[in-house]
């Protein structure tokens, strides 16, 4: 009985422990006011995409072939059922970029999830084995690092055929490499350390110290980059799309819809100005968000 | 030092070889053969085929073929354009001295102001004009370049009507290429008025090309100020009675500098993939545009010629940054 008590004790202990973890995070978070901010519009932005079908006034592309070109609704001319306005072929600006954040955060998500895993796998690897291994990811990370990210993702979509699929596996082989740097860092770092020379005296087995004795203590500068690259793809997505190598219209998709506007830029500015604005609130939001985990996750790299 | 930059060379070589790797499997990754890329849509019969295959080597070991792609890449023959039909290395060096003068402008223009504003920013920390030049940087560090772009053509072309919307220089100007880039050559030209028309198509797009370094710089500078400000030496050049600017200017600027040559070095690459963007907008002529433009032609040499260029120039910079980086720091210099 006192054993079973002794148990939950500690259990509850645990519990504590990491709800402090939190209590801790939350208050060094919270102390940076531009990470707050951008927690909210990013959790506004999470919940316009879920909500996408119910909050969108129209469908994203339906075609009203009455308003082609509308003004946003405060201008003359311009209509209140349309509050964004209308692009050349007459859908509504507002509900295609509600759907378009579907497409941006699915990237974000898609992206990073590919690069960590992939990355965090072959940083461990490089970790662990050998000097053979080790040199030979790492060479072949320099040089993935060697080409421009942008070029490197084009000529890869040049390759697989343009679309959103094919650019979002694209992005995620170019941020890869940033991935495996740190983990691998990381790790070079922690084997020396007691703990780890412990757990492979105790007789650990080699899968166990990697994930489970080793890894959660290379996290933090892991999910700073994390909160960087879901930026980045986000960036490169919208870049690819432009370019005409990523989502293909109709798609919604912020950087396609902008490639679709260019011709009218000198008459319509409402068709070029919120895509792009939409683009740049999102990934502004997760770099101030990526700023504040940093200050709260890794006092090292605290900046002053 | 020179022991130093040795070694810097040689840890060169295997990227350099893997750089060429890459860029020969690129053409092989493709789906079809290269023959069946280059007939394109109008097909060809089978002998034709074979024949061609045989003729250009493809029907060779990988291999070998790789070999023969190494020697002749070394050679400086990177093959033929499938659309121009001249040589893939000539075409690039023709219109890399168009990339070179944007770039060096914009760094030029991130550099002038991204190091006083993060100097500035790090001096008055805290205060609202750090808070703004903080808030700034984020947001030109987040911002779409191919958007900014637009929104200064609607602004500065559309509305106020003082800039060009694309090309180096207006046709109304003529004359021979001397150095490639455009400002020097127009004013050697001696036109009235061609250093201008030069001045006023670059003036954008090197605002757009430099935002995100700008960006980049000032953060990097403020934190690296802020570092040395805490230092004894600061402290000990303030007691001794030097004014603020000497203090600022001379004890702890150029030490700070040191982070932030390395972060300027790292820029090489983000702007040439900003390049791509930029120059597509201007229809600026220079590599990047070329690149994009070669990709949807489906001009198949000419994507995998740039792609080793543009990689090894990286390279190159990097290392140049690095040699750099030993010759300020003695430390670098010695260890390992």
């Amino acid at each position: 009985m006192s054993e079973v008590a002794a148990k939950t004790k500690t259990y509850d202990k645990r519990r504590g422990g990491r709800l402090a973890l939190l209590e801790e995070f939350w208050h060094y978070f919270s102390e940076n006011r531009g990470a707050v901010m951008g927690l909210a519009f990013f959790v506004f932005i999470c919940l316009v995409a879920i909500f996408a079908n119910v909050i969108a006034p129209h469908g994203p592309i339906d075609q009203y072939r009455d308003a082609l070109l509308k003004p946003p609704a405060w201008q003359q001319g311009g209509e209140w059922r349309f509050l964004l306005g209308t692009d050349a072929v007459g859908r509504d600006l507002l509900s295609r970029l509600i759907f378009g954040s579907r497409f941006s955060l699915f990237v974000g998500c898609v992206v990073v999830s590919v690069a960590l895993v992939v990355g965090i796998l072959l940083g461990l690897i490089a970790g662990f084995s050998g000097p053979t291994v080790d040199t030979l990811i790492m060479r072949i990370m320099d040089i993935i690092l060697a080409f421009p990210s942008l070029l490197l993702a084009l000529v890869l979509v040049a390759i697989l055929g343009p679309s959103l699929t094919n650019a979002m596996v694209a992005i995620a082989v170019v941020q890869q490499p940033h991935y495996v740097r740190l983990t691998r860092a990381a790790v070079m770092g922690e084997l020396g350390k007691d703990y780890v020379t412990a757990a492979r005296v105790v007789g650990v087995g080699r899968l166990r110290l990697m994930f489970s004795t080793v890894l959660p203590n290379c996290m933090a500068p892991l999910i700073v980059q994390a909160a960087l690259s879901f930026s980045n793809a986000i960036l490169d997505a919208a870049a690819l799309g432009f370019l005409g190598m990523g989502a293909q219209p109709p798609t919604p998709e912020w950087g396609t819809m902008l490639a679709e506007s260019r011709e009218f830029i000198l008459r319509a500015w409402w068709v070029v100005t919120f895509p792009g604005l939409a683009i740049l609130l999102t990934v502004l939001a997760i770099n101030l968000m990526g700023d504040g985990l940093r200050d709260a996750l890794d006092p090292k790299l605290r900046r002053s | 030092m020179l022991g130093f930059i040795a070694r810097r060379l040689a840890l060169l070589v295997p990227t350099f070889l893997g750089i060429t790797v890459a860029a020969f499997s690129f053409i092989h990754f493709l789906p079809g053969d290269p023959v069946l890329l280059m007939a394109g849509e109008r097909g060809i019969s089978p002998e034709r085929h074979a024949q061609l295959m045989h003729q250009f080597g493809f029907d060779r070991p990988l291999w070998r073929q790789y070999l023969d792609y190494l020697m002749n890449a070394l050679h400086g023959d990177l093959g033929q354009s499938l659309v121009t039909h001249r040589q893939v290395f000539h075409e690039f060096f023709v219109l890399f001295p168009a990339t070179l003068e944007l770039s060096i402008c914009a760094m030029i223009l991130a550099v002038a102001l991204g190091i006083p504003a993060g100097v500035v920013a790090a001096v008055k920390r805290g205060s609202a004009f750090d808070h703004a030049i903080m808030g700034s940087a984020l947001v030109g560090y987040s911002m779409p370049i191919f958007w900014w772009g637009l929104l200064l053509i609607i602004f500065f072309s559309g509305i106020l009507g003082w800039t060009p919307v694309s090309g180096r220089i207006s046709l109304l100007y003529y004359f021979k290429p001397v150095t490639g880039f455009m400002l020097i050559d127009s004013l050697l030209s001696g036109q009235k008025g061609a250093f201008t028309s030069a001045m006023s198509h670059l003036v954008l797009p090197a605002i757009v090309l430099g935002t995100i370094p700008l960006a980049v710089i000032a953060r990097q500078t403020r934190s690296a100020m802020l570092e040395v400000l805490g230092e004894d030496y600061v402290r000990t050049a303030r007691a001794k009675g030097l004014g603020p600017m000497r203090v600022i200017g001379v004890h702890a600027l150029r030490n700070s500098l040191i982070p932030v040559i390395t972060t300027i070095g790292l820029q090489v690459g983000t702007l040439l993939a900003g390049a791509i963007l930029t120059e597509t907008i201007f229809s600026w002529p220079g590599v990047g545009k070329w690149m994009v433009d070669s990709i949807f032609r489906r001009d198949y040499p000419s994507v995998q010629g740039g792609l080793m260029l543009i990689a090894a120039i990286v390279m190159i910079v990097n290392l140049l940054v690095d040699v750099t980086y030993g010759f300020i720091n003695p430390r670098i210099r010695h260890s390992r």
